[in-house]
């Protein structure tokens, strides 16, 4: 068994390689503000950028995912992208603030303190 | 009439011999087979359900994510592995000598003084090693497996294939009614006294006793559980794991039983 659970772990940093071997993939932390290129498969598979501001990161080897912050026509939006998804065709970081908590759920409430 | 599936599980082959014996009696007192094979009770009337075709043992490992590569969506996916020694056909039962088909699968090697001699004696008669766990896969026909031959999960299933997976669940320990039987639970407030109470259970006098079956708290989990028509995703043959779609029962560890989904009116006859 405990070969057995060693192969998820295997499994999980074989997939993230695969991933890196195909795009850059950058630190994605908290407060970062990131542009990135999206596929939409829904929509014709068109692709999309967004621009927002990192605000949560969870860790769960190729499931690991980030919540990304943004302005769409004055109302804030919040969407959970798995940062390991072949659908995230490029993610620039354009800039990092700097941020004293791992969790920005604060930013909920005012946005407008780390202008997006 | 010996046809009848009553879902006494497949795996319970010596069971199924004694049992089903007992059953025939209460259950179909009207048919006349049935009387008959009470009175000769040396032709066993083996009630139990088929499997539509011989599986494997695993051993859960995990879940994790898979990106689908046609639209890119991320699939929960239990992983499955083998542990060593595999799957080896440990005995080939017939109608003639047993009175019914099915292939028996040993499954987990360990070393020599694990197992008891008798058990040591079964497998070495058919040439397999020594293995942790026997089950039984009945069949209609039980052509082309041999003693001793190793089942390799890539041969028998690919991908996309649906199977249907059992082992035992996580035990909940004693539990409530509404943890239990999703019962509705009271109110808290507002001056009520039955919070997670049951409620009734039953008329007064007549019938003057509880229903037998009456859902009740008790204990929860802890037994064998089907789930039926998961999807094979992926097949990794380098470090022999397989990935299904959805979740498996018990914990990483626990041993399951992989069998071809049983779908009525395909691989499965309609009476």
């Amino acid at each position: 068994m405990k070969i057995l659970s060693l192969f998820h772990n295997i499994l999980n940093k074989e997939a993230a390689d695969k991933v890196l071997g195909e795009r850059e993939i950058p630190d994605v932390q908290p407060g970062c503000i990131l542009q990135m290129r999206l596929q939409v498969p829904e929509n014709k598979r068109r692709e999309s950028t967004l621009k927002g501001i990192v605000i949560a990161r969870r860790n769960a080897g190729i499931n690991t995912t980030f919540r990304l912050r943004r302005l769409v026509a004055g109302v804030g939006v919040e969407s959970v992208f798995p940062l390991y998804s072949p659908n995230i065709k490029e993610i620039k970081v354009l800039d990092r603030k700097k941020v004293r908590r791992a969790k920005l759920y604060y930013l909920r409430d005012r946005m407008n303190a780390l202008k997006k | 009439m010996a046809m009848a599936a009553v879902g006494i599980g497949g795996g319970g082959g010596a069971l199924g011999l004694l049992a089903p014996r007992r059953r025939a009696a209460s259950w179909s007192g009207a048919g006349g087979a049935a009387a008959a094979a009470r009175r000769r009770p040396l032709v066993a009337v083996v009630r139990a359900s088929y499997e539509a075709g011989v599986g494997v043992m695993a051993t859960k490992v995990g879940m994790m994510t898979y990106f689908d590569p046609a639209t890119g969506k991320p699939v929960p996916v239990t992983v499955v592995g083998f542990r060593d020694g595999g799957n080896v056909v440990t005995q080939v039962k017939t109608a003639a000598t047993d009175g019914y088909d099915a292939v028996q699968v040993g499954y987990h090697g360990v070393r020599e003084e694990k197992l008891t001699r008798p058990e040591l004696g079964h497998l070495g008669k058919a040439g397999a090693p020594p293995l942790r766990h026997l089950q039984e896969f009945r069949l209609q026909s039980v052509d082309g497996y041999d003693p001793g031959q190793p089942l390799d999960f890539a041969d028998m299933f690919k991908e996309g294939d649906l199977v249907d997976i059992s082992g035992k669940s996580i035990g909940k320990g004693f539990q409530g009614g509404i943890k239990r039987h999703n019962f509705k639970r009271g109110l808290m407030t507002h001056g009520s006294k039955s919070h997670r109470a049951l409620g009734s259970i039953g008329a007064g006098t007549t019938p003057g006793r509880v229903y037998k079956g009456k859902k009740m708290p008790g204990r929860m989990g802890g037994t064998k559980t089907k789930i039926r028509k998961l999807k094979i995703v992926k097949i990794d043959n380098d470090l022999k794991v397989v990935m299904i779609k959805g979740a498996v029962p018990g914990k990483p560890g626990n041993l399951l039983r992989i069998a071809p989904a049983k779908i009525v009116g395909k691989n499965i006859p309609k009476n």
